[in-house]
């Protein structure tokens, strides 16, 4: 019996090893046009993916009972205001069918780029959305280029690297 | 609900079963997806006490986690009971006195994550003035099938020492082996389920050395002598949990577990408990349970002579009983979200009313009654917990 | 025999969740996220109502929550 479990064991954590020893990209490469959508803003007015053809566009969906994406939050303001002025605009897409939360949420975290709800989830399930948060990065002939699923501190380097490359495209 | 199954099949089904569990976990491994997450960084402080059946039972308990960085937490546990008993086993066997005694128990484990797995450690050492425990643990969870599904499996061994106070030639030890595996489920978006499976196998010297049992000297009178345990065990158990969110915001959750072992005993219980948040601060909770279980095979009240079997016990928790529990918590949360290095902070309350009845154990205290028409023991008890939390 | 049934059934049941597409998407876990929807929300206070029962009960095992030994007699 106790051969057997020693065995057990081991044949469990080699496994484990072995499954884990495949790390994930943070980061993954999309192709093809970001499907468009329409969203009700925070200030009430209509956001049109297509109207910002020409900038780069980084959509964000979070929600306000998503540890990680209150983490994010800042360092997303941070991000929009440090490359608003070169063509880029961030989206923040709050998932929540009840968006009380949310707006609770953002009176104690201030950010200033625009915050749309889709509280059908319509927009969510158009990009397929696995993870919370998940954030693509759309260049700025409309195209899906870069995927993040969650995030973790570090990921805004990343970030960062991608929205500053394709700025220069 | 009473199963019947010869001892023989639960023993088969024991040793086949971690195979089929390791076989269902490699199988469920295979299928991984995204990461899973470390458990939250808390502390907590709380104040333990137990009341009922002349046993009183208080004491303080620690447990502080902390991740040392993305991958890796730590956690360590403090937990002493502070015993004061004249409950009915010690008055039948030494007459009217107390015993004091205190146990003090302590833990570390260490948390690795690995993507989407989560491996654990542990180290429990457990001491009494006449019993001295070490448990080591390992365990494995894992998230899957796009996060709704958790898979996790655990092994424990333990080894016992068994002293008996006031005679330190008396030394004998026991171990024991067990394998857990639970799978957690999200069913909807307002209901999530777990099935947990627990197979345990002991060995070794299992009595209490105090305890005793008695037998009939004569149509109305007993004398004690001391319990004969077998000393192999080996049970299982199974439990379903639900928990349901309610549209207003708040939680109803139920749970059913089902126990059966080589002994003969056969248990079962339920609980049902509705969870209110209240005033944006407050959590309320309620909540109700009932155990049964059958007696142990080689248990009896009284036997008819000395030596009357091979394996004798007088143990109440071997004999066939119920209880009942009714209880309820409220919990208040401060200094939230305000900074700093403190996410949340929270200070709680739990009482606990339990009622146990017994159908085959007599009062023996009462010697007015013959041997064997003594009334049925029952008590009630009290649990109590005070503690604070601390999220960083 | 109650024990192998309901392991096959949570054997089959694992397995047919292989090839189902999640149904409920990451961004509808709003209700599920809530702390109150927790089954262990409180570690410690959960091991020491355990072993309070485990200390007066026969049955012992699949209390839920932290799993381990406790060291308990």
């Amino acid at each position: 019996m106790k051969n057997n479990i020693i065995k057990t064991l081991g044949i469990s954590i080699l496994t484990i090893l072995f499954a884990t020893s495949v790390t994930y990209a943070a980061s993954e490469k999309l192709s093809g046009k970001a499907a468009n959508f329409t969203l009700k803003s925070r200030s009430g007015k209509n956001i049109k993916l297509s109207e910002l053809r020409g900038d780069v566009v980084m959509i964000n969906f979070w929600a306000s009972w998503c540890g990680p994406c209150r983490q994010e939050m800042p360092l997303l303001e941070k991000i929009h205001k440090k490359y608003k002025r070169l063509g880029f605009t961030l989206l923040g897409v709050n998932v929540e069918e009840n968006t009380s939360a949310a707006k609770n949420y953002l009176k104690d975290v201030r950010v200033t780029f625009p915050i749309l709800f889709d509280p059908t989830n319509k927009t969510s399930k158009l990009y397929d959305v696995s993870a919370m948060p998940t954030t693509v990065l759309i260049d700025r002939n409309g195209n899906k280029r870069y995927l993040h699923k969650g995030y973790k501190p570090g990921y805004e380097n990343d970030y960062k690297r991608e929205i500053k490359k394709l700025l220069r495209e | 609900m009473v199963l019947k199954v010869a001892p023989g099949a639960v023993v088969a089904v024991t040793r086949t079963m971690p195979y089929y569990l390791l076989a269902l976990f490699l199988v469920l491994l295979s299928f991984n997806s995204k990461a899973a997450v470390l458990p939250a960084e808390r502390a907590d402080a709380l104040y333990h006490s137990y009341s009922g059946g002349g046993i009183d039972i208080t004491g303080p308990a620690v447990l502080v986690r902390k991740s040392v960085s993305d991958s890796v937490s730590l956690s360590a546990k403090h937990y002493v009971d502070t015993i004061s008993s004249a409950s009915i086993d010690v008055e039948v066997i030494l007459g009217a006195s107390t015993y004091e005694e205190e146990r003090v128990e302590n833990s570390f484990s260490i948390d690795l994550l690995n993507q989407k797995t989560l491996m654990s450690l542990g180290y429990t050492n457990s001491e009494e003035n006449d019993f001295s425990a070490d448990t080591v643990s390992f365990g494995i969870s894992q998230d899957m099938f796009g996060d709704l599904t958790t898979v996790a499996l655990s092994y424990a061994h333990g080894s016992n020492v068994v002293g008996e106070t006031g005679d330190s030639s008396f030394s004998e030890t026991s171990k024991f082996d067990s394998f857990n595996l639970s799978m957690t489920q999200v069913i909807t978006k307002n209901l999530i389920m777990s099935g947990s499976f627990a197979t345990v196998t002991d060995s070794g010297f299992l009595n209490n050395p105090y305890r005793k049992v008695r037998y009939l000297t004569s149509p109305t009178t007993f004398s004690l002598q001391d319990e004969e345990y077998p000393n192999t065990r080996t049970s299982n158990a199974v439990a379903f949990r639900a928990r349901y969110f309610l549209p207003y915001r708040a939680a109803l959750h139920a749970e059913y577990r089902l126990f059966k072992d080589s002994w003969g005993i056969n248990g079962t219980n339920i609980e049902v408990g509705y969870t209110h948040p209240f005033l944006d601060d407050w959590i309320a909770e309620v909540h109700f349970r009932s155990y049964v279980q059958t007696q142990a095979d080689f248990y009896s009240d009284l036997f008819p002579f000395v030596n009357a079997q091979n394996f004798m016990a007088r143990d109440k928790e071997l004999s066939t009983f119920n209880n009942s529990t009714i209880g309820f918590g409220i919990s208040y949360e401060f200094a939230k979200g305000e900074g700093g290095t403190i996410d949340k902070a929270s200070i709680n309350f739990k009482y606990d009313y339990i009622q146990f009845n017994y159908e085959n154990f007599r009062d023996a205290r009462q010697t007015s009654f013959d041997a064997g028409t003594e009334p049925l023991y029952q008590f009630d008890a009290t649990v109590m917990q005070l503690f604070l939390s601390v999220w960083f | 025999m109650p024990y192998k049934i309901i392991i096959s059934l949570f054997i089959l049941l694992s397995l047919s969740a292989c090839n189902v597409e999640p149904w409920v998407k990451p961004y509808e876990r709003a209700n599920l996220a809530d702390p109150i929807m927790s089954f262990s929300p409180d570690p410690l206070s959960q091991g020491y109502i355990h072993h309070v029962y485990q200390a007066r009960e026969g049955a012992r095992g699949a209390e839920g929550g932290s799993g381990g030994g406790c060291g308990c007699n």
